[in-house]
């Protein structure tokens, strides 16, 4: 029988919900990696069993951890027990290793951006928010980064090499932290072309590149943001989260800090598609599994509340891929909930009905089994959730 | 043989429980007992000192003898009691509320 596995990040360690296909009956394993903070934890379309997650630390700094067995256990890349190091004594791999390219052959070496006080400041590299495996080759993995910049193995995670061409594409120094820092936290990958790639950058905007990651645009035309100087700046828009149906990989839906948009040219022009939203705040977006015109956001007060209007948590499901929003609430709290959801702590699976998970900073895992129409508590009191991934297993 | 005792996270990753030991054969500094703890342990590379400039993570502290010595020059000589094995050199994570 198929069944879910959930990939949940949190403040505090890793923690891994299972269910068959019902989805009624819940195992929980965790935390792994206890006391880290763990951004992201996502699952190789190509090998099930191929995880890779971002372990990170205001103390120890980053580390890149992976599994080849569904999450039983975890290495890091390279440095198994008992084979830490070549015969020479030389570390095997350097899987958290991320050094940004400032070298000459790449053409344009790109040192600076625009830092709070309106000055350049150094690219510094602090963590990585988002882990993105190919969607054919288990071994290879892109990791988004903060101070922004994409990352990509082919070899499992053991090292890392920069695709410098998105900082070094022209608008990299224009670039500029938001307050939660300078992230690169979106990598949408086109199923039907291999070369398409998509990333979104807080606080610069979207981007695409149609070369497998060596030359990049910015794709922000539409995008208006009251809080940069030029509303409809080529850059510098706070872009909170991307999602594509693979049915439909030029139909492009956004929630950015303020509005949800919508592309149907695969990020040429967005058109806003908000609607009777009671907030168009919010951080995560995605699709229906089944239905690509069928979009969920949950709307936040505003970028001073982080908190659902009201405090009623609601997901909002279009039918109509924007535009007309339902609110759905059964088995939600709808009074004195004041959680929120952030931008990669939502997911669905591809079970007939399609599965909705979100997690919460209030550390409830929420799942409905029947595309949002009802939902129920998973898990109730983990660790502040940063973000939710879901594999559907045969 | 140096006697080294690192912060509990550090001993997960490393797995390892309880004091590590280096053995060094030159002068025994911070830089010296880092560059034997990450060859040792090569997945700690990185979460000591950053991979780039080589400084010190700024939430951790080296202590030793009741003495902190973060500050020093990391190619100061750690003191005797540390070279002979006596005392440890202590990595500490600093404290933090959350």
């Amino acid at each position: 029988m198929s069944g879910v596995r959930l990939l949940v990040g949190t403040r505090k360690g890793a923690f891994i919900l299972t269910s068959d296909g019902k989805r009624k009956q819940w195992d929980v394993s965790g935390p792994h990696f206890a006391g880290w903070e763990v951004y992201h934890i996502k699952g190789s379309a190509a090998d099930p069993n191929r995880l890779y997650a971002s372990q990170t630390s205001g103390w120890f700094g980053q580390i890149i951890q992976r599994s080849d067995d569904g999450g039983k256990t975890w290495t890091q890349p390279g440095t198994p027990p008992g084979e830490r190091t070549t015969p020479e004594g030389m570390p095997k791999a350097e899987s958290n290793k991320f050094v940004y390219d400032v070298s000459a052959e790449t053409g344009k070496p790109l040192t600076t951006h625009q830092f709070y006080d309106g000055k350049q400041h150094p690219w510094e590299f602090k963590r990585v928010w988002h882990v993105e495996p190919s969607l054919s080759d288990p071994d290879t993995v892109y990791a988004g980064v903060e101070d922004a910049a994409l990352f990509r193995s082919t070899d499992g995670g053991k090292n890392w090499k920069e695709l410098s061409g998105l900082r070094g594409h022209g608008t990299g120094p224009k670039w500029q932290p938001g307050a939660g820092g300078m992230c690169l936290h979106t990598i949408v990958l086109d199923p039907t072309n291999p070369k398409r790639i998509f990333v979104a950058i807080s606080a610069a905007g979207a981007f695409r590149s149609d070369d497998a990651g060596e030359t990049w645009k910015p794709i922000n035309r539409g995008l208006k943001s009251q809080f940069i100087p030029d509303p409809d700046a080529e850059v510098g828009h706070c872009v909170h989260r991307i999602a594509m149906h693979r049915a439909k990989p030029g139909v492009l839906f956004m929630q950015k800090h303020w509005d949800v948009m919508r592309s149907d040219n695969a990020g040429d022009s967005w058109q806003e598609v908000s609607g009777d939203l009671p907030s168009d705040f919010g951080f995560p977006i995605d699709v229906h599994a089944h239905e690509p015109e069928t979009v969920y956001v949950v709307p936040i007060k505003s970028d001073g509340e982080h908190f659902p209007p009201d405090g009623k948590l609601r997901v909002y499901r279009s039918r109509t891929g924007g535009n007309e929003w339902e609110a759905l609430t059964k088995g939600l709290p709808q009074k004195d909930c004041y959680v929120n959801v952030l931008r990669d702590a939502m997911a669905v699976d591809s079970l007939d009905k399609c599965g909705v998970y979100f997690g919460t900073t209030g550390g409830q895992v929420y799942g409905s089994a029947d595309a949002g129409d009802t939902w129920a508590p998973i898990v109730r009191d983990l660790p502040a959730v940063l973000s939710v991934e879901v594999q559907t297993l045969p | 043989m140096i006697r080294v005792v690192l912060p509990q996270h550090l001993r997960g990753l490393a797995h390892v429980t309880g004091e590590v030991q280096v053995e060094i054969a030159g002068p025994v500094t911070q830089r010296s007992v880092v560059d034997a703890i990450e060859t040792s342990y090569p997945m700690l590379r990185g979460t000591i000192r950053d991979h780039v400039t080589q400084q010190r993570r700024p939430f951790l502290r080296f202590f030793a003898c009741e003495e902190d010595l973060s500050h020093e020059s990391i190619d100061a000589p750690l003191p005797e009691a540390v070279v002979s094995g006596k005392e440890p050199l202590l990595i500490i994570g600093a404290i933090a509320g959350g």
